[in-house]
């Protein structure tokens, strides 16, 4: 790849106008709430765009094309299956209760709604979790860009961490916010052409469902398989992932994608920011009508790398093999970046992808120095200050932040399992969350000493599962089979959805279990917390098309239409 | 909020639009090689110029109606 004065001075205009919005807005930046929460004045449609783009970082980009590339048309069972009914869920049902108790955070909602413990164990679990994610992003960035620019590390680490740091200091979460909003319109121009020139390279759309049969006739399995969704699941083996309909429809579409889009405090963060609880409702029901159309812009470039690779394309584009003779599905990006685009459009790709990368790193650290700051320190360390002191503590937070995931951007370049190991353990912490969210809010028996049995069960749960399960052609160890092998999955995917259906199972009966057999809380004290003891609020919404309900059955009429399309 | 979102947007797709589509108009044949024909930059940067300078004029329109 040959950037030329054109590819630079499109990068360096994105980054000019990045610190631009921190300096213009540090002005409006006078309270606590402004800075963490944006004062809770944004509008509804800007809101979403940063729900999606905050999840939107370049692993996911790289990731998802990738996995387009290996498992085909079903990856955006990802999107269709998996967040688009969790983020409908959210909006309607769930919203009402994060933005109705005013909780500033996500552990904080626990705190009133269960007790002091399950708030710590949340909020400490997900500001380590938050710090080690962002320096993973930073640390896939200081790599793509050696590859493509042929920086060296600690250039590109530091860089990239001093923009993010300056624009998040002088703007606090409206700064990360817009600037989400900037790169969910970089992702979209910057790689839609990507999508319209790969597909003329393989010969439209027909070329494309040929070569893809092409691909899967190779591989042994029926000709649709790199084109069909549901079809292929009637057992594990008619698919590349490995997965049959149930642990789909359970272990990702329930209990994985629940767990993230509902309880995860750096999507959740966008909403609450929102100007009323009206647009915090349809801030994640905005953010799932574009969020539904992204296959098309990141899984499909993938199917046509693979479809280029195998069945061969008009430029003769090939995926690069790794040391071990497997294909790298993790170049379809930067590949096709290098061969389709000519300078000019080369500069807006790189900076649709640095920018992906930049708000990956900084969604997570907004979302760390408000956990911080509410959850840790005004929670243990200094109960009573003025807000002026924790505006600081925050600014202060956002630095250490930073400087935290610098560090763990080193540790991941020095030993690469270790990361391996930490997302391990977060998926163990994470995947009980949604059956804790779902009993608090849909049943005032749960109490805060079953909330926290159950959060251990489920976690206890998942640790032994892996334990005791490895997905076939896997060594013992770090993926799976560490105390005995009992059982063989066909794929790390499957294992990884079993895992988690019995992580929420056993966190579910827990905390049934533990709560039946404790006092619950006085019922004056869960109103706004509980489904049952809160008054209906009436939407302040005039128009149909603003009621959270009415939208929400829309949005999921079209996942529905999109499954049945791509059945 | 203090700044409309949609000045920063505008402002930035309108420069690269024009970046582009400059770009493309001079450059022209040669680079169009690499994209299969298809003169991407010259293309490209006009939509993105129509799309900044959209977001500029709802965000004018704003500020004229809040007045």
């Amino acid at each position: 790849m040959h950037p030329k004065a054109i590819d630079w001075i499109i990068m360096g205009t994105y980054f000019a106008v990045v610190l631009g919005i921190g300096a213009a807005l540090k002005r409006s930046m006078r309270t606590s709430t402004d800075f963490f929460l944006s004062g809770r004045a944004m509008p509804a449609w800007i809101a979403g765009l940063a729900f999606i783009s905050a999840n939107l970082g370049a692993q996911e980009v790289i990731g998802m094309a990738a996995s387009g590339a290996k498992y085909g048309m079903a990856t955006s069972q990802f999107y269709w299956v998996g967040a688009i009914p969790a983020m409908v869920f959210l909006g309607v049902f769930m919203m009402p209760f994060y933005y109705g108790s005013r909780a500033r955070s996500v552990p904080e909602y626990l705190k009133l709604r269960f007790d002091e413990k399950t708030r710590g164990l949340n909020a400490i679990t997900f500001a380590v979790m938050t710090v080690f994610s962002s320096g993973i992003s930073l640390y896939a960035l200081a790599l793509l860009l050696r590859l493509l620019l042929g920086w060296d590390f600690n250039t590109s680490v530091s860089l990239s961490a001093l923009i993010v740091l300056v624009y998040i200091f002088l703007g606090g979460l409206t700064s990360a916010i817009y600037n989400e909003v900037l790169q969910f319109f970089l992702i979209v121009f910057g790689f839609a052409p990507l999508v319209l020139i790969g597909l003329k390279d393989v010969g439209g759309w027909q070329g494309l469902v040929a070569g893809l049969h092409t691909v899967a006739r190779a591989r042994g399995f029926a000709p649709d398989a790199w084109l069909s969704t549901w079809g292929v699941m009637g057992s594990p083996h008619e698919n590349p992932m490995g997965i049959d309909w149930f642990s789909m429809a359970m272990g990702l579409g329930f209990v994985l994608s629940f767990g993230y889009w509902c309880t995860d405090f750096l999507v959740v963060q966008r909403a609450l920011s929102a100007e009323s609880m009206d647009a915090a409702r349809r801030t994640p029901l905005i953010a799932a009508i574009p969020k539904m159309l992204f296959p098309f812009l990141v899984i499909l470039p993938g199917m046509i790398a693979i479809a280029a690779t195998v069945h061969g394309g008009a430029s003769g584009l090939t995926l690069p093999r790794q040391a071990d003779g497997h294909l790298n599905y993790n170049m379809v990006v930067p590949l096709m970046l290098g061969r389709y685009f000519p300078n000019g459009m080369l500069g807006l790709g790189l900076t649709a992808l640095m920018a992906s990368f930049m708000t990956g790193m900084a969604g997570n650290v907004t979302a760390f120095n408000t956990v911080w700051t509410y959850d840790i320190y005004q929670a243990y360390l200094r109960r009573e200050a003025s807000d002026a002191h924790y505006l600081t503590v925050g600014r202060v937070a956002t630095v250490v932040g930073i400087a935290l995931s610098v560090a763990a951007a080193y540790v991941t370049n020095r030993f690469n399992n270790i990361m391996d190991l930490l997302q391990l353990l977060f998926a163990f912490v994470n995947a009980p969350l949604f059956a804790t969210f779902l009993l608090g809010m849909f049943w005032k028996r749960a109490s805060g000493h079953g909330a926290f049995a159950g959060l251990l069960a489920g976690t206890a749960a998942a640790a032994v599962h892996h334990g005791l399960t490895l997905p076939a052609g896997a060594a013992p160890g770090i993926k799976g089979g560490w105390i005995a092998v009992m059982h063989l999955y066909p794929s790390p995917m499957a294992q990884n959805f079993w895992t988690a259906i019995y992580a929420f199972g056993a966190c579910f009966l827990v905390t049934v279990g533990v709560s039946l057999a404790t006092r619950p809380r006085p019922e004056r004290d869960l109103v706004g917390l509980v489904y049952s003891l809160t008054p209906r609020q009436p939407t302040g919404a005039t128009r149909w098309y603003r009621r959270p309900a009415v939208l929400g059955a829309c949005v999921l009429g079209a996942a529905v239409v999109l499954n049945l399309l791509f059945w | 909020m203090g700044l409309d979102i949609r000045i920063p947007v505008g402002a930035l797709f309108s420069l690269l639009g024009l970046l582009l589509a400059g770009y493309g108009l001079y450059g022209g044949a040669a680079l169009a090689q690499r994209s299969l024909g298809i003169n991407i930059d010259l293309g490209w940067g006009v939509v993105m110029t129509l799309f900044g300078a959209t977001m500029l004029l709802l965000a004018w329109r704003a500020r004229v109606r809040r007045r």
